[in-house]
């Protein structure tokens, strides 16, 4: 409990930190001015949030291997949390949209394969309110799972793969991206992953009390 | 300082996402502990005569 609460002190620090770091540190972009500082929030968001999904698809994969439910906890866990920085890439991405481009939204590749990423996860999520039993529902979700990260590489590869509003990449390559800016967007993705793992942990945990609140009720029920 | 709105509603947004996503898992944790606790009581009432 003590690690725990540490552990979430460090990410608030962090996250303090970074929007210190966007906000005053990062210079001022000179094309798009300060509305360009919204990258520092909405780029590691996205890809923390394809990090998320890599890892619920880890979880389901092994669910299918192994049956093991503890696998199941994580895929279902890491989904729902991506699911929430998916939002905010969905909805910090069209804010930043409107001054930068004229336009909230673009129906070109990257845009619209990222919204059905976030819709087939979010049909995840619901399909798993509608099955009863908990090893059917981890199955068919283990599937569905493993069925809807392959929208993922496409998410990831549309900016190269085809003509896009949406801006090429200038973290991983050589474009000419300020080092402040660089060092900025890393602090960013840090603070953002960390914020992850605590998100995961904390719904894995939820998923182990109702299993044992599972197994209380069946205890229950044989007296 | 134009367009300071827009990065203003962006962080709000975003943050608040965070927020409420960790607010919700909070919630549902502590209706579960709840939930465990009373069933963790009946049992304990019912142990004895079920034996």
């Amino acid at each position: 409990m003590a690690k725990t609460g540490i552990y979430t002190f460090i990410v608030c620090l962090l996250i303090g930190v970074t929007t210190y770091a966007s906000f005053y540190v990062a210079p001022t972009e000179s094309t798009m001015g300060l509305v360009q500082r919204i990258f520092y929030l909405h780029a590691p968001s996205g890809m923390t949030s394809l990090a998320a999904f890599l890892v619920s698809f880890i979880g389901s994969v092994a669910y299918i291997l192994t049956r093991k439910p503890r696998w199941d906890w994580l895929a279902v866990s890491a989904a729902e949390v991506g699911v929430a920085f998916c939002t905010v890439v969905l909805l910090t991405g069209p804010i930043w949209a409107h001054p930068a481009w004229g336009v909230w939204w673009a129906w070109d590749a990257r845009l619209t394969s990222t919204l059905v990423l976030w819709l087939l996860y979010v049909a995840f999520l619901i399909l798993r309110t509608m099955i009863e039993d908990a090893d059917r529902r981890a199955l068919v979700s283990a599937f569905f799972g493993v069925f809807t990260f392959l929208d993922v590489p496409l998410v990831y590869g549309s900016i190269w793969w085809w003509r896009t509003q949406h801006p090429q990449p200038v973290v991983f390559t050589s474009a000419g991206l300020d080092p402040t800016m660089r060092k900025v967007f890393y602090l960013s993705w840090l603070s953002l992953t960390c914020l992850m793992a605590l998100l995961i942990r904390q719904r894995y945990e939820l998923e182990q009390s109702r299993e044992e609140l599972r197994t209380l009720e069946q205890e229950l029920e044989a007296h | 300082m134009k367009n300071l709105d827009s990065v203003f509603a962006a962080y709000l947004i975003g943050w608040a996402v965070f927020f409420v996503f960790s607010l919700t898992v909070a919630k549902r944790a502590a209706s579960l502990k709840e939930e465990l606790t009373r069933l963790k009581e009946r049992l304990n009432e019912s142990g004895p005569k079920g034996k």
